[in-house]
């Protein structure tokens, strides 16, 4: 084990899949709110682009929405991120882990704005609160409480997504497995490894997503 | 009654599977290198041989034929351990799963791009070596730019995530710009899109894409190696009497031409010759 992290760089794969979990969460956090919106919004056109956004994303494997991004997108339409194909990828796929699981946290979402009653939102417009106002100051904060649970298991899979990364040549840890696995042969120890690096990530988000929802479960 | 007709139905669809089972066995038994058809009549003695289903001119499964230059050596190979074309059952061996699928006993043997190596010896024994092959460059027939490893500085390259030539061109040329992928399916798609300047692997796999009907005429292999690939047959770690037995094969399928056959059927479209070094002299068992 400790020939390993001498010749491979074993801390910097795990930073970037760290780094590719951070960023694609705050990625599909802000724009599967957004999508979210869209759905329950009152203009039609919204809720019919947001239900499509979230059918195509949601419906498509990740892999092909990895592979597409570079061969498809930056290959031949010329729509790169760096003219380095190590940022391109890494920038690509930051991206595409945020639209794959922004679909995912819209619907967790929407599930979270459904357990709020009717009745608020009707309340809320009728002491004269606009649909925005509404939306942020009675709907979503009760949403984001309702919607803890599947909020938490939807940024679980993201985390552990990030391995599909390494298709486009991202060195995440993964990547460093497939490599690791060329030189030295297949060996459980390292695929071990590599599974305790992940029960290590997600399994504290787990128990804190567990602990912030009983703590913040709307009493009605 | 009804359970009666649900029971005649599914007894017909066991009978027309099992049929359809029988049918495709025997179609797959024409698929290997030249023998006749009564040479390719099972033998009853079953091998498994693990090798790759995607890569042209090496192993390569469409529909249930199988071809390349791995499986002819596979199914001689076979034939002189006493099992016919038809008792082979082919298993598909990815470059990270040999090992197991040796140590676990899934395959009796694997004929798979599988270079010897010290690393690999640990875990594995190998038989051969039966080709010598050496890390290459593919790129587009009009390229000049490029003509050995001393031109790549600066270049886009392309190979699959965590292989060996993926490692080399990254720690022997520094300024190189390298794409990586899960297949060289996409490095190739990427090579014709010009979004990428060459492709690095062995030469042998570039030789099997570049003799493909769609891109014939598009693509070129260099010829100038900067690597040397010993393709052994892997065998389950320390069965020196199944390796002397390959080996000996291996020796025959050299010495009676049909090695030269199978290098001329596999490698010859794309117009690549296989370095001096072939044919090898497969090593002694340990």
């Amino acid at each position: 084990m400790g020939e390993l992290l001498k010749n491979y760089d074993v801390w910097g794969a795990i930073w970037t899949t760290i780094q590719l979990a951070v960023l694609s969460a705050i990625g599909a956090t802000v724009i599967g709110t957004i999508v979210a919106i869209m759905r329950v919004s009152p203009v039609a056109v919204l809720r019919g682009l947001g239900t499509s956004y979230v059918n195509i994303f949601r419906n498509t494997p990740l892999t092909v929405l990895l592979v597409m991004s570079v061969l498809g997108l930056a290959f031949i339409l010329g729509l790169s991120f760096s003219d380095d194909f190590a940022r391109n990828a890494y920038w690509w796929a930051v991206a595409m882990l945020s639209l794959y699981h922004a679909a995912f946290i819209c619907e967790a979402l929407r599930s979270g704005i459904n357990t709020v009653p009717a009745g608020q939102a009707e309340a809320a417009r009728s002491i004269g609160l606009t649909f925005s106002q509404s939306l942020s100051q009675v709907l979503l904060p009760q949403a984001f409480r309702g919607a803890v649970a599947p909020l938490v298991s939807t940024y679980i899979a993201l985390i552990k997504n990030t391995t599909v990364a390494a298709v486009i040549g991202v060195t995440d840890i993964a990547g460093l497995l497939q490599e690791i696995t060329e030189n030295e042969g297949a060996q459980l120890g390292i695929f071990f490894m590599v599974a305790m690096v992940f029960v290590v990530l997600t399994l504290p988000l787990g128990v804190f997503g567990t602990s912030l929802s009983r703590r913040l479960a709307v009493k009605r | 009654m009804n359970a009666r007709r649900i029971g005649a139905v599914t007894a017909a669809a066991a009978i027309a599977l099992g049929l359809a089972a029988c049918g495709s066995s025997d179609s797959g038994s024409g698929s290997g290198s030249s023998g006749s058809a009564s040479a390719d009549a099972p033998t009853g003695k079953k091998i498994k041989i693990g090798t790759k289903f995607d890569q042209p001119g090496l192993g390569l499964k469409k529909g249930t034929e199988m071809s390349g230059f791995d499986v002819d050596v596979a199914t001689y190979v076979a034939k002189e351990l006493g099992s016919n074309a038809g008792d082979i059952e082919w298993v598909q061996a990815v470059s990270a799963q040999r090992e197991t699928l040796l140590s676990s006993g899934q395959v009796d043997m694997i004929v798979a791009t599988y270079s010897i190596t010290d690393k690999r010896k640990e875990q594995v024994s190998f038989a051969g070596p039966y080709f010598i092959a050496g890390q290459d460059l593919l790129v587009r027939a009009d390229e000049s730019a490029i003509k050995g490893k001393a031109d790549l500085d600066g270049k886009k390259l392309c190979s699959v995530k965590g292989s060996t030539p993926a490692q080399k061109v990254k720690d022997e040329i520094p300024g190189v710009n390298l794409q990586e992928f899960a297949t060289y399916s996409e490095c190739v798609a990427g090579l014709v899109s010009k979004a990428v300047d060459a492709v690095t692997t062995d030469d042998t796999i570039l030789a099997g894409f570049a003799a493909q009907d769609q891109f014939k005429g598009k693509l070129k292999v260099v010829g100038q190696t900067f690597s040397t690939e010993n393709y052994g047959i892997g065998l389950k770690k320390g069965d020196t009497e199944m390796c002397t037995k390959v080996t000996d094969a291996i020796n025959k399928m050299i010495k009676d031409g049909d090695w030269e056959k199978a290098v001329q059927k596999n490698f010859g479209p794309a117009g690549y010759k296989p370095s001096d070094q072939n044919p090898p002299t497969p090593a002694a068992c340990a």
